[in-house]
């Protein structure tokens, strides 16, 4: 390689001349729209693993649609896809309320669209983890007289936890990844960051690989708090031998 | 919607569809062939292979496929004409296209996943099966391509057919590195006659009906081999 280390450790540096900033900053966003879109997968799941169970035959018929579409279909063409859909379809809407069409900032799309790609299959995940749980528990929460609400937040919630993080801690390093698609329509996180440092250097080995332990931190990291988590939400339950 | 553009482009799409194919066959056959080395060092290896089996998954796994398609293709891709007369060899035309960049990190991606469920699978074979294997006087070369791999790969074999779909889901990306892929296809449509969801409709059938067939074709295998339960 042509670049001495004092080089590689010049253009990583964190102020201007050197790149580390905007990558950094773009680390912070793909963060930022991980969270977000996490965040309204869990309420789309929540909302669909509970109207799925709920045994309301055209809601049940809708949300099994919803899953299969978004699970079958490559993320890509579903970003791009959402992406289009969602812009036109909401200057329709203005245009037919007779409102100002507007470009939407890309951040809130990008949140938006991971987020409902999330959600079909969070879906699945709470859905599993709340058929999961003992029928004896809940039947006894009825027998105490508890009501819906107050069962699904003493009960339910508590008991389903444990099945569904592991596969909540399996979404969140996906959508972590998945997030680097957005980088496809253009909007800037540590994805397209790298490639702008990589192409206004001409080293786009350094950035890439820099990049890309940027992303490995962020999932062992992820990886280690999910673990304390579910340590704390499997307290008092039998050790397997 | 118009779907009249295909009868113009077909012969596109079908080179299009041809690329998304073999990207995934390539991927997944050289895959699954260094995903059985991986699971192996990390099962019976010394601690030398065994570490770096591990640092091989993680590092695959916990980075997105995007980042390291690009890092192979603008990364490695920049720094292969350094080496003195590669633009003079034979290989050249190869290492020049997006497709054979495309190609490889598909690989390596999916060989780092196939071989995290190989090892499970591979510690999931009964015990007793292996030791019958070594008292009828197996070596133990013998011992795994006889019992140990078929078994496990039996036992993986739900697990696998998910893998190629996903493997299948990835594809698209290869068109940010230049692969005239069917999604490529469908943006060239897309800015050809300024349909915007036509194009994505088609591609999205084709990936449907793609996965209809890798999840009947695995159900078919799997009632192939006769499971005592």
């Amino acid at each position: 390689m042509a670049t001495s280390s004092q080089g590689i450790l010049d253009l990583l540096s964190p102020y201007p001349p050197g790149w580390g900033g905007v990558l950094l900053t773009g680390a912070a966003s793909t963060v930022a729209i991980s969270a977000g879109a996490f965040l309204i997968g869990l309420l789309l799941g929540t909302g669909g693993a509970l109207g799925k169970l709920s045994g309301i035959r055209p809601l049940r018929l809708l949300l099994e649609l919803y899953t299969t579409t978004v699970r079958a279909v490559p993320e890509l063409i579903l970003i791009v896809g959402l992406y289009y859909a969602g812009m036109d379809g909401l200057n329709r809407l203005l245009a037919a309320l007779s409102l100002p069409a507007f470009e939407l900032n890309g951040f809130a799309v990008a949140v938006a669209v991971l987020g409902f790609v999330q959600g079909a299959y969070m879906t699945e995940v709470l859905r599993g983890a709340i058929l999961a749980i003992p029928v004896g528990q809940i039947e006894a929460a009825k027998a105490f007289g508890m009501g819906p609400q107050l069962r699904f937040r003493r009960i339910i919630l508590p008991a389903l936890l444990p099945n569904a993080l592991p596969g909540l801690a399996n979404l969140w390093m996906s959508v972590t990844k998945d997030s680097a698609l957005v980088a496809v329509v253009g909007y800037q996180e540590l994805a397209l960051a790298t490639r702008l440092a990589g192409a206004s250097t001409k080293h786009y080995f350094i950035f890439f690989l820099a990049s890309a332990f940027i992303y490995l931190a962020l999932t062992l990291v992820s990886n280690a708090l999910f673990n304390l988590l579910e340590r704390r939400v499997r307290r008092g339950q039998p050790k397997l031998a | 919607m118009t779907f009249s553009w295909i009868s113009a482009y077909w012969p596109l799409l079908l080179t299009g569809a041809w690329q998304t194919l073999s990207l995934l066959a390539i991927s997944v056959v050289f895959g699954f062939i260094i995903a059985i080395g991986l699971a192996f060092a990390q099962v019976s290896g010394g601690p030398i292979l065994r570490t770096l089996a591990r640092g091989y998954c993680t590092f695959f796994r916990g980075t997105p496929l995007l980042i390291q398609l690009w890092l192979l293709y603008y990364g490695v891709g920049s720094l292969l004409p350094v080496i003195p007369g590669i633009r003079q060899s034979l290989f050249w035309p190869i290492l020049r296209e997006g497709f054979f960049f495309a190609a490889v990190s598909f690989t390596l991606n999916y060989a780092a996943y196939e071989a995290e469920v190989l090892r499970g699978a591979l510690l999931a074979v009964p015990k007793g099966e292996l030791e019958a294997g070594r008292a009828f006087g197996m070596r133990p070369f013998t011992l795994t391509r006889r019992i140990w791999l078929p078994r496990a790969i039996r036992i993986a074999l739900p697990t696998i057919g998910g893998e190629i779909v996903m493997q299948l889901k990835a594809t698209p990306l290869a068109f940010t590195v230049t692969v005239m892929d069917l999604y490529a296809v469908a943006t060239k449509v897309r800015q050809d006659t300024l349909l915007v969801y036509e194009p994505l409709v088609v591609v999205t059938v084709f990936y449907l009906i793609i996965t209809a067939i890798i999840a009947r074709s695995f159900r078919f295998l799997e009632a192939q081999v006769p499971v005592r339960r």
